[in-house]
Parts: C-alpha cells; structure tokens; sequence
C-alpha cells in the first residue's frame, strides 16, 4: 500500500477550459440531422399562409402520386389524439385544443395541415408543394391590445373576447402607499416579442420498434424525461418502453423545453408506418413554428415620496399569448409579477395579467422567461422617477435597496430574497465608468451638441426552478455518481445542458469531492435511457440543482468510500484526501483505485456495507436562488442619424460562487447579446393579417460578432444559502441586466430634450426624430 | 428551404456557355450568394443552370492602357483585396469590403451582384461613381454598356436574353484622386440602407470633379449629378448634399421609412465627401 499521495490541485473556480469543445470545435459531434437510422423517412410539413382562415379542403392525391412518397396524414388522422401539452395552470385558464394538425380552422401562419412522408427529405418538399389546400380567409389579430378590444375579430371563435385569463396578485395595500405618495409616476412600457433562434433549429427522428412496442425519440430538446412523460401519456405508450435521447442540442434559450406538434407528429408516423422518420425544421419554420418570447405591454405606476423612498408599484401586463397555450405559455408573465419590485423595498404591490389569444405563434420561456420584462419595467420606472425627481438614478437605486443583513429579505410578491448585497456591484459598475467625471464629461459635451447616455439597471433575478411546489414540471434535479471498478467515475445528471457547459463544471465538482484527476471523470446527460429521471436544463438551474444533487450524491460516495478505505486500512476512523484514504494515526494511506478495486471485488466488506460504489440523489431545493448585479452603459447617441455606438459595457454580476470563470463569462457574453439585440435591433412583427414580416434573418437582426461591444464584466461573490455550493446561476443575467441599462443610457442621452421613455428596439430612425421633433416622441 | 428539381452544366468555355444560354432558358450560376437563397425559398425555380465555375479566363484583373479590366467571375474578396484594384482602383476595393461576411466574399462574384441589380447592393454605387463600363457578350453580339445605362431598375439591368457579362472596365485613378465609400447597412442583412460611393479630384483649392454615386435609397443605384455639379461649381457641401436623391421615389420598410432614408443618404454622403477631400490631395 502508498503511504503518500500527492493531493491534485482544486479545479472549482478555476478556468477550466469546456471539455466539451473539442468535438464542437472539429464537427464530429451529433446533432439530430446527424443521426441516420436504416430505412429512415422523411417528413416535411405542409403549413398555413394565413394566420387565420377555414380549411375548405385539402387534397393530397397530386402530392400521394409523386415518386417515392410513402405517405401523406392530415388533420383528420389525428383528430382524436390528445392536444399538445400545457403544463402551466391558472384559475379559469381557457385552453384550447391543440391538435398537432390543423382540423377546420388556421389559427397562425406556418399551422401545420398535413405531413408528408417520402424517402428522401427533397421528395418530401416537392411533395408538400403539391398538397392542395383550400382556405377561405378570415379576419385575424396580431396586437394584443387590439384582440382586447371590442369587436376585434375571434382568435377562436368560442372566446369573442380572446381573453384565455386573467390574474391578480396583491401584497401589502396598494392603496395606502398610492394615498401616502408624494409622487406618482406613470409609463406604458412594451417588452417587444422576440424569436430564441438556437443557432439548431428544432428535430425530431422516431423510431418505433413494432416487436417491442417501443418507441425511441431523439430530439432537440432541454428536458427530455418531460418530453417522454408528456409523450408516453399522450399516446399510451408504458414510460420504460419509450426512450428519448437529446443529442448534442445546438442551443435553446427556452425554445427546446417545449414539447411541439412535431415531437407528437413524427410518434404518430413512425407507429403508423413502422419506419423510423426524420423531421428537421427550417430555419423559416424556425420562426413561424417554435415559441416566441417576450411579447408585453405594460402599465406601471410607481408611488414614491419626495425623498426618494419607494411606496408601492401596480403593473398591469397584457401578455401576447398567440394562438395557442405551450408547454408554460400562462405561467410566463406571472413570473413577471413575482420579480416586480426588482431589488427594491416596496411594501405594497399590486398586478394584473391579462392573457390575450393572437393570430400568432404562442409565446413561451425565452432566456429570461418573465424576468427581463420585470426588470426592463422596474429599471425604466426607477429612471422616470428619478427624473421626476430630480434625483440621481444612481443614489435613488441605493436609497431603496435593502441592506445585506436584511436576507433573507421577504418580498412584497411572497419570495424570499436568500441573500445578497445589491449596493456593492452599482457601486463597483459605477467606479469602473468614473461616474461622476461622465457626468461631468456629459454637462461640457450638452453645450456642443454632443449626446452621451450614461446608463445603469441594478437587476435581480429568480433563478433554480425551483421548488417543486412553484415549478409546474417539478422542480428538484438528479445525479448518479458510478466509481468503476478501475476507480474512474462516471456522473449521470438529470440535468439537460446544451451548451452551458456543466459536462465540465460537473466533473470539477467531483475531481474535488473525490480528489480525483479530472480525466478519469465523465459526464452522460440527455438519455433516458442511460440517466435515472431529471427534470432539464433552463430557468438557470442546471449548477444550482443539478449541482447540489451531484454535490450530495458524492457525500454519500464518500462515505462509503471511507467505510472501505478503513477497512483496507484496518483502521477505526479515516479520512478521505487528495484521491486516497489515509489512517490518521498510522499515516498509512489506500488510493482510490485500490478501493475502487476492493468494492467490486468484494473479498472483505466492512461491516453492514454492500459492494460497489453508486450512489444516486434526488434534491429538492429549499428555495429559488436570488441572483443579481449592476450593468453600466455608456453610448453616444450620432445626432444626425440616430445611431448609437456603446462607448463601454460594464457588467458586475453576482452569481454567488463561481465554479468556472470562463463558463460564467461566456454565459454574461452571451446573454449580453441577447439583450442588447432585444434593445436595439430584434423585433418579431406580425402585421394585421398575422403575417411575419421579419421571417427571415435577412429582416430579423440577431446581433452579430462585429455588432457586439466590448463587454467589461466582472463579478462580486454573495454565497447562496440555498444549496451547499453556494451558486446562484448565469444563464439569463446578462439578458435581464442588459436591456434596460441600454435604453436608461440612451434616454438618458436624451434627458435634456425632455425624452423620458422609449420603446425597444431603439432603431436609428426612432431616435432620429425624437432628436429631429426636439424630444417629442 | 430545398429547392425544386433542377439540371446543373458546367461548361468549360466561354463559347460553350454561350451557346448553352443562347435560348434564354438556362440560368447562369457564378458565386450562388444571391441565386441560391432564392432557389432554396423557391422564390427561383429555375429549370437548368449553367453554372461559370469552370470557364476559363473569366476572373482575370488587369490593367491595360490605363484600364482596368475585372473579369466577371472575380470574386468580392479578389477585389478588396488585389494589390492592382487597391493600389489603382482602391473605391472598387473599399465598397467590396463592405458586402456581406468572408464566406460571402469568396464565393460571390462580381459580375453576379451586377447582374442580380440589387437595389441595395453595394457595387452599383462604385461603379456609378467611378464611370465603369460593363461588357456584355451573347453567341451573337460583344458591346460595352457604361455603369449608367446598365442598372435599370430593381433587379432589372440591360443584359439580353442570352448575354453574359464578362468584364466591367474601370478607369484606373490617378493618384492625386480622393474617395469614400459610406455605408449604412441593415443589421439584419448587412445590405446597404444607402451606400454612397464619392470621388474627388482637386486643382487650385477647388474641386475639379466630384462624382457621387448611391445605392439603396431608390429602386436602382444612380449618380447624384446635380451634387456633383454644384460641387464642381464651388457650392457648399451642405448645398450639393442637400439635392442627393431630390426627386428620387426613396424606398420605405420596417427599418427605415422613405424620409429617413433620403435624410441619411444626405447625412452619407456629406460624410463620404468628407473623407474624399481629405484623401484627394
Ligand atoms: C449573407 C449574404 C450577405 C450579403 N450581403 C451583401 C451586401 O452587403 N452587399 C451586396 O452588395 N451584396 C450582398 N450579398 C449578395 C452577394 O454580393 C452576391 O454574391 C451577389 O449579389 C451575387 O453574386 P454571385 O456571384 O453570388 O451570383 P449568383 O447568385 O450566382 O447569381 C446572381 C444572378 O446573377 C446572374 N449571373 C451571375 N453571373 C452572371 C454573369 N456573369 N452574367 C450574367 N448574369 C450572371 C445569375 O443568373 C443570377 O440571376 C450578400 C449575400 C449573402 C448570401
């Protein structure tokens, strides 16, 4: 035996480089058009043009005599099927039968009417084009406002007023605070819809096994045991005879967590012809056919004294729902409500959420889901008070935040805040920029014409979905740790990452735990078959949960580990470190391989102790995780254009621990860009007959590379108290904090026009006449 | 996003490729940046292509007797960066550098985008501003079209059924000249909102010549001429900007409105005739 071991060094919080790049970077790894079965067909779907008309017929015979079409379903083949999935609840909440083909009616344009199945993909599109189908148009509704209005026509016909529900949430008494105020200010503000655009557009290939009665499903997915759940009650099929894998997912931002008609469409054709079937969204579909985000308009009213001290907040949100309710279309805005009153100390709160049907696709979680809208509002609404005021924006932030020993800190909406020092990221953005020589820089530059913005929004978020009583999938996460008898280890986590990265962060976890060298660490997610049952990848919970399962699975490796290491040792009491157990009082040690070794072979098992070493958990978080921080813009604004160019972009996040500074960042950089494109350049537009004018990447503007300003982030540390790693979650911040520190720069560019608000995204020629009318929007 | 059926040749000589057009059935493929997009939305379902890939002698860039002669299948990276068109031609080099991304510009070409007549295109600016000659070529017929009675309207040029472009042939600069070329692009597609192409000569503190050519702004690219005169003619910048696009039926989308547009290819150009003085020595 070794009496000596070298102890690795630790990897958590250091910059790992991502283990799973090297297959990314050279292209061998599977996405699922990689994936090629034996006799596989292919599928393309006919949709609609219109984003509302009645089905007068539809003719598939042209189409079913084209060469190498095998078959072609239609809405009648599926009538009877259950509708696709929508797990959110509300009271009174109006659900429409979704069927994954249309029957008599169109609700959006891009509704699916037929597939088409063929033996290669190109067949299949030439046969699509020769579906015939005939519409009678109707009169459709693509604005929100406008489908509340009396008289606007009928997204479904049996709900006149397209309302699907509304929503009230109270705390405190509004009322009071408004009665008490010294000021009201008020503001319409919208939170524009937008498209996720995962660099991969959605997949699906079935494969029905007629002999077993089994269906194996690979698709693009964030949360494949939800799919399968969803899957196997929708069509009967015994869960452990269904597996779904998610291959490697080339992004989701929310958009892959939904189940989608085409998930139900490719079951229901591989069953019907026994061949295993290939469906790959275009990027057209991609915009017409997978969920939208944001899509608010919102009322705020903020009651504040003179001093600055915050009172009470009443929002009222209409959410575009579109046209029908995805996996958590309802549950969205409600979200918005929970992180009403951002960072601040408002006692008295008061909402309500109007869900409006459109002619449009539905809405759903886009990086942010709710939370973004939430701070855009609160964060624009601060500005406008401080203007109101005559305040700085900066110090009125300061004044309302509450103080570090206040956490947790209960909030007016019934959350409990776990932990957090919101003055220090501010304050540290703030000194970064050389606040108050900007200031100055902006008084001199006013007399010459010049417009600089400096822009701020101290952000909150609500992060790890969380506590499953809250989350409508479930909302605890697991991890299965299996040391092989070599003494390599192998994690299973139910988390689905797609891009996060947590096949790295995960195995720096164990490497510490166990003291073992990284490589003899793999990470497996995405397989049902292959992972005991988790709940996914989004809402910024894959480190914070899954990571906690992991982190209590391996305690109880651990100890088990130490049971066998003692006995080896013959020792009562050992310790485990640096990869070997060691006798404290004889100084003798055992490697972990020669425990791993002893485990399996199990010639002598300490006392009440079974062979091997597995351990899984299943961990239920006590609460949310609170994330938070302060991003500082500066912009100068090109008077005779409208243009704006970002001088600096100064982000101070406050994830709590960081397990991999260069995961976090890259996760700041990319949800910087998300909101930044929201705030100067994505829009989806519908117009009034529920066509999509921006269809297409040549007219909806994802920033790219050379539109991205320099992004300064670093970070403050507040431990969570939540869960034992004491993290937090990064994968929206940067979406939540950016948007609205981009616009308050920009108005503030314009303050001295008296410009107060402006709607995203902020185009060159909105800007420019606002300059032009002298400030008057 | 699959396009239909289709029949694909790849002639190898010039002689061939025209006779293989000569009915006008067939469609030409060069860099496939603008027809093929359309082919994959379907928007274009052309029966045949004849794609200019391996026709020799083609994509040549020379200079003779004072003329520089690009071939049409040069692609829009050969042109922003060839020592000859940088050195002798450096507008040219500068509005190639401004189209799309690095995979664009090395499969697309430019007797392609000339061909395509963009309305938003980059090249037509240049070329207006820059007096080029286009040669066009058919089984029956070789003539030579000057830059502005070539672009006719969106995407409409003066090609024939059964022509080809082979060349454009752009007046080398003398050294003395100044230029710019100004570019608002859209953020989603990278097209031009307006481009304006400028060129300055100078003698004696005045300008000698000025030549403005824009893209975007209308349904074809076209010379501001009254511009240019005023310049010529010892008028203010501000003056000669402020006619850029008078009477010009200016495009409008979600981006940017008609007004707008016009504004700023004022705002543009100004700023384009800016950096030309300053260069134009
Ligand atoms: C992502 C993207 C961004 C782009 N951004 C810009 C931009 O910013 N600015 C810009 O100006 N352009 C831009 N383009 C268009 C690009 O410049 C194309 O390369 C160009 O318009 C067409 O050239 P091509 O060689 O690719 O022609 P093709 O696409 O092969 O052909 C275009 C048309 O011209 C015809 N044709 C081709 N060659 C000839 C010839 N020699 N004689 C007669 N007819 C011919 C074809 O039949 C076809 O009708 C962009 C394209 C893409 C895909």
């Amino acid at each position: 035996m070794a009496t000596t071991t070298v102890k690795p060094e630790t990897l958590v919080g250091k910059k790992v480089r991502r283990r799973e790049d090297p297959r990314l970077i050279t292209g061998t790894a599977t996405y699922l058009d990689d994936i090629k079965l034996p006799g596989m067909y292919h599928a393309c779907v006919v949709r609609s043009p219109y984003g509302a008309a009645r089905i007068k017929s539809v003719n598939i015979k042209p189409a079913l005599e084209l060469p190498g079409v095998a078959a072609i379903f239609t809405g009648d083949d599926v009538k009877d099927l259950p509708s696709v999935p929508c797990v959110a609840q509300l009271p009174g909440l109006r659900m429409p039968h979704h069927h994954m083909l249309a029957q008599d009616r169109v609700y959006f344009v891009g509704h699916p009417i037929a597939v088409v199945v063929a033996r290669d993909r190109y067949l299949a599109a030439d046969a699509a084009d020769a579906v015939e189908v005939e519409y009678e148009e109707l009169p459709a509704v693509a604005d929100p406002e406008k489908a509340l209005a009396p008289g606007s026509p009928a997204v479904h016909p049996q709900w006149p007023d397209n309302t699907a529900f509304t929503f009230h949430q109270e705390g405190g008494h509004i009322e009071e605070a408004f009665r008490e105020a010294d000021v009201i200010v008020k503001q319409r503000i919208t939170s524009q819809r937008l498209i996720p655009m995962a660099m991969e557009t959605r997949g699906v290939v079935a494969d029905w096994h007629a002999a077993e009665k089994s269906l194996t499903l690979y698709s693009s997915s964030q949360a494949p045991h939800l799919l399968r759940s969803l899957l196997a009650g929708i069509f009967g099929i015994p869960e452990n005879r269904l597996r779904v894998v998610a291959p490697e997912v080339g992004g989701g931002f929310g958009s892959k967590i939904d189940i989608y008609a085409e998930d139900m469409l490719m079951t229901f054709v591989t069953q019907r012809l026994n061949k295993p079937v290939k469906w790959v969204e275009s990027r057209r579909e991609n915009f017409l056919g997978t969920i939208h985000g944001r899509g608010h308009v919102d009322y705020y009213e903020l009651a504040a004294k003179r001093d600055g001290t915050m009172l009470g907040l009443k929002l009222k949100i209409i959410q575009d729902l579109g046209a029908y309710l995805q996996l958590l279309t309802p549950a969205i805005p409600t979200l918005s409500v929970l992180m009403m009153p951002g960072l601040y100390k408002f006692k008295h709160i008061s909402a309500d959420v109007i869900g409006a049907f459109t002619n449009c696709f539905p809405t759903d979680a886009y990086r942010g889901a709710g939370r973004p809208e939430a701070t855009h509002g609160i964060e624009r609404m601060v500005d406008i008070l401080a203007a109101e005021l005559k305040m700085d924006p900066a110090e009125l932030r300061l004044k309302n935040f509450p103080a570090p020993e206040e956490f947790p800190f209960p909030t007016a909406t019934g959350l409990a805040y776990d932990s957090g020092n919101y003055a220090l990221p501010l304050k540290t953005a703030l000194a970064e920029v050389e606040y108050d020589k900007l200031r100055e820089e902006q008084k001199q530059g006013r007399q010459t014409g010049k417009l600089l913005g400096i822009g701020m929004s101290a952000y909150g978020e609500i992060c790890a979905f969380g506590p499953s009583p809250a989350t409508p999938t479930g909302g605890w996460e697991s991890a299965t740790v299996k040391i092989e008898p070599s003494g390599k280890v192998t994690i299973l986590t139910g988390a689905s990452p797609h891009g996060q990265g947590e096949e790295t962060t995960f195995a720096q976890i164990a490497a510490d735990e166990l003291g073992v060298n990284i490589d003899d660490i793999v990470v497996y997610h995405g397989d049902t078959q292959l992972v005991q049952y988790g709940i996914g990848t989004f809402g910024s919970r894959g480190t914070a949960i899954g990571g906690a399962a992991l982190y209590y699975a391996l305690q109880e490796l651990k100890e088990k580990i130490k049971k066998f290491g003692a006995t080896l040792l013959e020792a009562n009491q050992v310790s485990l470190s640096g990869g070997a157990c060691i006798d404290e009082k004889s100084g003798k040690s055992v490697s972990f391989a020669e425990i791993a070794a002893a485990a399996y072979r199990a010639l002598k098992l300490p006392p009440n102790t079974q062979p091997g070493l597995v351990a899984t958990h299943f961990w239920e978080p006590p609460n949310f995780t609170f994330p938070f921080g302060a991003h500082v813009v500066i912009t100068e604004v090109d008077r005779e254009t409208g243009e704006i160019a970002i001088r600096r972009y100064v982000a101070v996040d406050d994830c709590g621990k960081i397990i991999n500074p260069l995961l976090v960042a890259g996760q700041v950089h990319g949800g910087v860009a998300q909101g930044l494109g929201q705030a100067l350049w994505e829009q989806a537009v519908y117009d009034d007959n529920g066509q999509l004018l921006t269809g297409e990447l040549t007219d909806y503007a994802v920033p790219r590379a050379h539109m991205m300003p320099w992004i300064e982030a670093s970070h403050t540390v507040t431990p969570s108290p939540v869960n034992p790693l004491g993290v937090k979650g990064v994968g929206e911040a940067g979406t939540i904090g950016c948007s609205p520190a981009v616009v308050n720069s920009v108005v503030d560019a314009l303050s001295h026009l008296g410009v107060r608000h402006l709607d995203m995204p902020l185009t060159p020629e909105k800007i420019w006449r606002i300059v032009q009318a002298g400030g008057q929007a | 996003m699959i396009p239909r059926e289709f029949d694909y040749e790849a002639p190898t000589s010039l002689q061939e490729t025209l006779q293989l057009i000569a009915s006008g059935e067939r469609k030409l493929l060069a860099g496939g940046m603008s027809l093929i997009p359309m082919m994959k939305l379907r928007l274009a379902t052309p029966d045949s292509l004849v794609d200019l890939g391996r026709v020799p002698g083609l994509n040549h860039i020379v200079e003779s007797s004072g003329t520089l002669q690009i071939g049409a299948t040069a692609t829009h990276h050969d042109i922003e960066t060839f020592p000859l068109i940088r050195g002798r031609c450096p507008l040219l080099a500068e509005a190639a550098s401004h189209i799309g991304d690095v995979q664009v510009r090395n499969r697309g070409t430019i007797g392609g985008s000339i061909a395509h007549a963009d309305p938003a295109a980059d090249y037509p600016a240049a070329l207006l501003a820059l007096e080029a000659q286009i040669r066009l070529v058919s089984a029956s017929s070789d003539r030579i079209v000057p830059a502005v009675e070539f672009f006719l309207d969106a995407f409409t040029t003066a090609l024939e059924p059964g022509e080809i472009v082979v060349e454009v042939l752009v007046p080398a600069e003398p050294g003395a000249e100044g230029y710019s070329y100004e570019k608002a692009p859209h953020p989603a597609s990278g097209f031009a909102i307006v481009g304006v192409a400028a060129r300055i000569q100078r003698s004696g503190g005045k300008i000698s010549l000025a030549r403005i050519g824009v893209t975007g702004l209308g349904a074809r690219a076209f010379r501001a001429m009254e511009a240019e005169r005023l310049l010529e003619s010892g008028s203010s910048l501000d003056q000669a900007v402020a006619t850029v696009g008078e009477g010009e039926d200016a495009n409008s989308d979600l981006y940017a409105s008609a007004e707008y547009r016009k504004h700023l290819a004022r705002v543009r150009a100004k700023r384009a005739l800016e950096v030309a003085l300053r260069r134009a020595s």
